[in-house]
């Protein structure tokens, strides 16, 4: 086993463990620091697969913004231990949770058998680090390098970014009138 | 960095960087420890006050000149605080949530350590005329890591604010929270025409690199002088990142007894007290990185030491002198200043800040497209 | 009746909206304090100016033949609000016989510093002016007992004044010339 290999299994562990605490932990703060734990372990991750743009903005968005709101909803709401409603001594609710765990883990081994084209574990991916020009738009390599990303952004992946970016914009439009309460002047922000 | 009579291994290598680690660690914890000397030297003297001058050791006081001087200056009372906060009793309040009690430094105290691994601080000039950035670990994605890891600090004090299980406490922790999130937007809009500017057209790989800014400078126009409108709002952005006053809603005293450190006492709150410091050193000297030149001379001129190991030291001498000018400019706002109502605080985060750094942002947009002549 | 003037409230203008200006000149003005001479008094080595009217710990005093003025009237004790002192009255020692008309002296003289308000009422009371508040003003202790004030301490702190008056040696000298009361 390489240094890298332990490490993968560290972070792995890290991630996955931190996941499945999230879920059965009881208190609200004590899952959100676990969701903290296993998005910090996939940004780890990240970075063994040597994406650093990636690993970074794993922390800084979901880790460091999103969960920060998340944590600040659960203080201000001051929600405690037992607030979720789910009963797992309830058959009913263990058998569909079984039944979608199974389904998912079928799903996933379909989907991840090694077939011609997708790669075994243990092989590693060939790191091109295209730094004299970008590449052209039909023959876009893998590179870790961020201006890579942003040209793969700006040309191949334009209309994805463009929908998601009216998506956003829709849904942030739809906060602001939902919050609002209809017919009392805004006074106050 | 390697060494001819070094041994080619992992272990040795992995040492290696344990001990430039720890170098690091020794070097911004001394300049917190200072900085802590520094703002009650400085408020002191703003305030017509000397200042803590009685502490010495007992064999520097018989030193004829410089003993007494040292003992002026005060040099020796971060050890007599640091000494304070380790043996004071541990005090644990009986309805706090422990474990996130005791966790709640350390979560403060990481990511404010963790940040300074990819500041650069010099370069060294090797004999075969090549050049290596002095740097834990100079990432090309230096500024977003910095961002990342900074922006975990914020766990620390929502968590102390929350386990302490204190009015006080908690409204500390929660405007900590907010205070970080609004104004991490326009800190992070801020910078956006920074690397506009400095990546040329044509190089792809500009990158967000922190040297490359820093050397982006050298014989050049610094930043603060091409973009003030940014390195004011980075600058005013700083302030309420690092909660220093005026932007000390997490925990000003007035309103809020202590904050979100009310509850805690001894080496717990001395800890969260290193973390601020911390937090000042590496802003301070991400703020000469970026639009203060980093080590290079001055603005329009080229570095005038040799390019050899004085050279090297000279940069990093004159890099640490504009971080401490920076840390004294902390220090200095914070004993002009008062304290903003945190309502105002919000409004001048979102409603003034934010749509400045965006004008900004455009405006620089248009300027760096027109003189690259590339619209 | 002053007279009102109503200022007329200007509209900020546009640098003054920015507060920079403004907060340059307040840099200024915090700069400018770093160079201006210090008025810290260094406390033990420099001790501060203490007026003449200055109501320190009480003390006993003695006139300047060393007599002690103290006649143990309890007047004192019985003005004091909270009760801080306590006389426990004597005859006056053998070996100052010479002080005729005084026929009494405080066997003991006790001041409790845990009580004492400094409130200087024993001082105005004292018909001897045997009793004043001077610049002491640390007292400090590491027992109770030990910030209880005995005669011998009292003594100590309140040194000798002068007196204006001899009101002893006068009254002596009365009796001399034979003209008592």
């Amino acid at each position: 086993m390489s240094t890298v290999d332990i490490l993968f299994w560290i972070f792995a562990t890290l991630s996955v463990g931190g996941g499945l605490s999230m879920v059965l932990s009881r208190h609200p703060v004590s899952a959100a620091m676990f969701m903290i734990i296993s998005l910090v372990g996939v940004a780890a991750l990240f970075v063994l697969l040597e994406s650093f743009f990636l690993a970074v903005l794993q922390v800084l968005v979901y880790a460091g913004a999103v969960m920060v709101l998340f944590l600040f909803i659960i203080m201000l709401l001051d929600v405690g231990p037992g607030a979720s409603k789910i009963n797992f001594s309830n058959w009913k609710t263990g058998l569909i949770g079984f039944g979608a765990s199974c389904l998912l883990i079928f799903l996933l081994s379909a989907l991840l058998s090694p077939g011609e084209d997708t790669l075994s574990f243990g092989q590693s991916w060939t790191v091109i680090n295209n730094s004299t020009a970008p590449a052209p738009v039909d023959a876009l390599v893998f590179s870790t390098d961020i201006s890579a990303f942003g040209y793969a952004l700006m040309t191949k992946y334009m209309l994805p970014v463009q929908i998601s970016g009216f998506l956003l914009l829709a849904a942030m439009i739809g906060v602001i009138i939902l919050s609002k309460r209809s017919g009392t002047p805004s006074s106050n922000s | 960095m390697t060494f001819d009579w070094m041994p080619d291994t992992l272990w040795f290598s992995v040492l290696l960087k344990v001990f430039y680690a720890l170098m690091m660690i020794g070097a911004v914890m001394t300049m917190a420890g200072y900085s802590v000397l520094a703002e009650r030297k400085v408020s002191a003297w703003m305030q017509g006050r000397v200042g803590p001058n009685r502490t010495v050791l007992p064999f520097v006081e018989s030193i004829p000149f410089f003993g007494p001087f040292l003992k002026g200056l005060g040099i020796f009372q971060p050890l007599a605080d640091g000494l304070k906060f380790l043996f004071k009793e541990e005090i644990v309040p009986g309805h706090v949530n422990k474990f996130y009690y005791y966790l709640a430094p350390l979560v403060a105290l990481v990511p404010a350590l963790t940040t300074m691994t990819v500041l650069p601080f010099g370069q060294i000039y090797w004999e075969d005329g090549s050049v290596t950035t002095l740097a834990l670990a100079d990432l090309e994605v230096g500024i977003l890591f910095v961002f990342a890891v900074s922006s975990l600090g914020v766990y620390g004090i929502a968590l102390a604010g929350w386990s302490s299980n204190n009015k006080y406490s908690f409204l500390g922790g929660i405007r900590s929270s907010a205070q970080m999130i609004s104004y991490e937007l326009a800190m992070g809009l801020s910078l956006l025409p920074v690397f506009l500017w400095v990546a040329a057209p044509g190089v792809s790989s500009s990158g967000l690199s922190i040297s490359g800014i820093a050397n982006a400078q050298e014989g050049a126009a610094w930043l603060f002088i091409v973009q003030p409108l940014s390195a004011l709002i980075f600058l005013i952005a700083l302030f309420a990142e690092t909660n220093r006053l005026p932007f000390d809603m997490p925990e000003s005293e007035t309103d809020l007894v202590g904050g979100f450190h009310t509850e805690y006492g001894s080496f717990k709150f001395g800890i969260f007290f290193v973390a601020e410091y911390a937090h000042i050193v590496i802003g301070s000297a991400l703020f000469t990185l970026l639009f203060l030149g980093g080590w290079h001379f001055l603005p329009f001129m080229n570095d005038p030491w040799p390019e050899n190991w004085i050279g090297s030291l000279i940069g990093v001498g004159w890099f640490l002198c504009k971080t401490i000018f920076l840390i004294f400019f902390f220090i200095w706002i914070r004993w002009t200043l008062p304290r903003f109502r945190y309502d105002q605080v919000m409004h001048l985060g979102w409603t003034k800040l934010l749509p400045i750094a965006l004008a900004n942002l455009i405006v620089y947009i248009v300027i760096v497209t027109i003189l690259d002549g590339s619209f | 009746m002053a007279k009102t003037i109503v200022l007329e409230r200007k509209p900020l203008s546009f640098s003054e909206r920015t507060y920079l200006p403004q907060i340059a000149t307040g840099l200024k003005t915090t700069f400018s304090n770093m160079f201006k001479p210090k008025v810290t008094l260094q406390y033990p080595e420099e001790k501060p100016h203490i007026p003449n009217n200055y109501r320190g710990v009480p003390t006993l005093v003695k006139d300047p033949n060393g007599r002690e003025k103290c006649v143990s009237c309890q007047l004192c004790e019985f003005v004091c609000p909270p009760k801080a002192i306590r006389i426990t009255p004597g005859s006056v020692p053998e070996d100052q016989e010479q002080r005729e008309h005084v026929e009494k002296a405080p066997q003991e003289f006790e001041i409790n510093m845990l009580r004492c308000i400094y409130c200087g009422y024993c001082q105005e009371v004292c018909p001897e002016e045997a009793i004043f508040l001077q610049d002491q003003y640390s007292s400090s202790g590491y027992s109770r007992e030990e910030m209880i004030n005995n005669k011998q301490k009292l003594y100590e702190l309140g040194g000798t004044l002068p007196d204006r008056h001899y009101k002893w040696d006068k009254k002596k000298q009365a009796e001399v010339h034979g003209n008592t009361h």
